[in-house]
């Protein structure tokens, strides 16, 4: 079985983002870049199948500019076999990316697709679902456990009311939890080694992908602020301000 | 052209977002058509006739919509999509599981999540955990649009008479076979449509500990909430979980007990009305969001807090 495990870059999950002045998007200059967390998560589940003896290839893919590379250079370095940066300049919406991963499905001809279920920059949990449509592949979103049985997989899903457990024949997708596992970290020497692992590039152009946007984002402005509360001083002012100062008890 | 809005419903009955959703495609265009999909759903479906918003019902049914598998659902509503402007649902797991693969087959770029319409064609997104708005243009001819329902009022639930029509269904997926779905039965609130909400973190320690909020929550008839770390820990089962990656709340009454506040936790509740916090951490950055702080010990303070509960004479439910 081999694993395709796409991941993204983005403004790492600790940064407090600002918003641009000029309202065309948020400050990425000198900011912190980390994988999108839960695709941390999709590549070390495709490395633990691979270590259980249930696959026999990991390949890391990206879509972005030069420096995505970075993401994958990191999945080789917890254990991804080799990688392919697809590069690409610009904004790309998931429509987009979901092309260009078709794409490489059909070069690569892999049995799982895993990627995190959202990226937490664009909040727009779409690509995985979109993959798998363009695929007529299965899809098992918000994966907190996936158990591989021959050529099928038992997936447990996060839904709103509570869990899921769904069949599905591959090839598949699965779009990671961040439940699902606990990411590794990358030792020193497997870094090094890393280094030396393959990482082919390919330009979007070559794939005959149409990844012009079609959303226009017209403007990115910060949220309303709450203004500043107060500090109680027990918990007996706490529900005397709650019963008759804001009425909600 | 007209809206069509997917009714989420468990064949029995429609889900509450439904109604928000209803909402928000009422605001698109005033045509609205809804869609339901399920296995022995008439009832559901009747329902979503009496939404007055609502001017036409189409109902497929089917043994392999039962369990709402989005492989299934999907070829139904493309093929239902050449009549539409829009496709809208809610941005909820059934939602979000669903709509990208209807988009993907009509070769839209999705937009997810909103909370305001503001023209028909341009929408009102977070972004960034909801530390950014994004304002955004669809140009594609036909709009697949998600909304957050606590965004947008449900809409009335009675007094429409809308007809009820038969759509054919379309043939079974067969590589995606439902198994089985572990519900969390509770007589409380629903988390996403309850008035209060008490949450938990990291700082509960135990799943035990808990009971101590369960109380509250009991006392104010509220829904309980948690923190990812909370969920992580396996104090608390995941549908309880309030942030980016999971439910979005906005109630009259936010009480965080424990929780430090991380960016992602803020995501899913900062636009609640009232927001309390307890911790013991002073510096926590829950109190930056906070109506009312109280620096204090949780395990001294909710005891104290249900003394103080249970000497009013009355409590608003």
């Amino acid at each position: 079985m081999k694993i395709l495990v796409a991941v993204k870059r983005v403004i790492d999950y600790n940064v407090q983002i600002r918003v641009k002045e000029d309202g065309t998007g948020v400050v990425t200059d000198n900011v912190k870049m980390s994988t999108n967390p839960p695709d941390d998560n999709a590549i070390e589940e495709a490395v633990k199948i691979k270590e259980a003896g249930k696959a026999t290839e990991v390949v890391a893919v990206t879509v972005g500019e030069e420096k995505a590379q970075e993401t994958v250079r990191k999945a080789l370095a917890v254990g991804a076999d080799r990688g392919i940066h697809v590069k690409v300049d610009g904004i790309l919406e998931p429509l987009a990316v979901s092309k260009i991963l078709q794409k490489v499905v059909d070069k690569e001809k892999p049995d799982l697709v895993f990627m995190g279920k959202q990226a937490i920059d664009d909040d727009c949990n779409q690509t995985g679902q979109m993959l798998s449509a363009l695929l007529n592949w299965p899809q098992a979103t918000f994966a907190s456990k996936i158990d591989v049985k021959d050529n099928k997989l038992e997936v447990t899903r996060e839904i709103d009311e509570g869990l899921e457990t769904i069949e599905i024949n591959v090839p598949a997708i699965v779009t990671c939890d961040l439940r699902l596992n606990e990411p590794r970290y990358a030792s020193l020497p497997n870094i090094m080694k890393a280094k030396k692992k393959p990482i082919e590039e390919i330009a979007a152009s070559d794939l005959g992908v149409d990844v012009s946007p079609r959303l226009e984002q017209l403007k990115v402005e910060e949220p309303p602020k709450r203004k500043a509360g107060i500090k109680v001083a027990n918990v007996a002012e706490l529900v005397q301000k709650l019963k008759n100062e804001a009425k909600v008890i | 052209m007209a809206v069509l809005l997917i009714a989420e419903h468990n064949n029995k009955e429609l889900r509450p977002f439904t109604l928000n959703a209803a909402t928000a495609a009422s605001q698109i265009d005033s045509d609205v058509h809804a869609v339901i999909i399920g296995q022995n759903s008439a009832d559901a479906a009747k329902q979503l006739s009496e939404l007055p918003v609502v001017k036409k019902v189409l109902s497929v049914e089917g043994a392999h919509y039962e369990n709402f598998t989005a492989e299934n659902f999907a070829p139904v509503i493309v093929k239902l999509a050449e009549n539409y402007s829009h496709i809208v649902c809610s941005a909820n797991t059934f939602g979000k599981n669903l709509m990208p693969r209807i988009a993907a087959h009509l070769d839209t770029s999705q937009v997810s999540d909103i909370i305001k319409v503001i023209s028909p064609d341009t929408f009102l997104r977070p972004i960034y955990a909801g530390n950014a708005f994004a304002t955004i243009k669809s140009n594609d001819a036909k709009k697949c649009v998600t909304i957050r329902p606590t965004s947008f009022d449900p809409c009335e639930s009675t007094g429409g008479s809308a007809p009820i029509e038969k759509v054919e269904a379309s043939e079974e997926f067969l590589n995606t076979k439902f198994v089985k779905r572990e519900e969390i039965k509770s007589d409380r609130p629903e988390l996403g449509t309850a008035r209060i909400v008490v949450s938990g973190g990291r700082g509960m320690q135990s799943g035990d500990n808990f009971k101590l909020i369960t109380e509250i929550a009991d006392k104010l008839g509220a829904a309980i909430g948690a923190s990812r770390a909370a969920v992580d820990a396996g104090y608390i089962s995941n549908d309880h979980q309030v942030g980016q990656t999971g439910k979005v709340v906005v109630p009259d009454l936010y009480i965080a007990v424990g929780i430090s506040g991380a960016i992602q936790h803020l995501a899913g509740m900062k636009e609640s009305k009232i927001i309390v916090a307890i911790n013991k951490d002073g510096e926590a950055p829950i109190f930056s969001v906070a109506d009312y702080g109280l620096e204090a010990d949780l395990f001294e303070a909710l005891p104290q807090f249900m003394e103080e509960l249970n000497k009013l004479n009355t409590i608003q439910k």
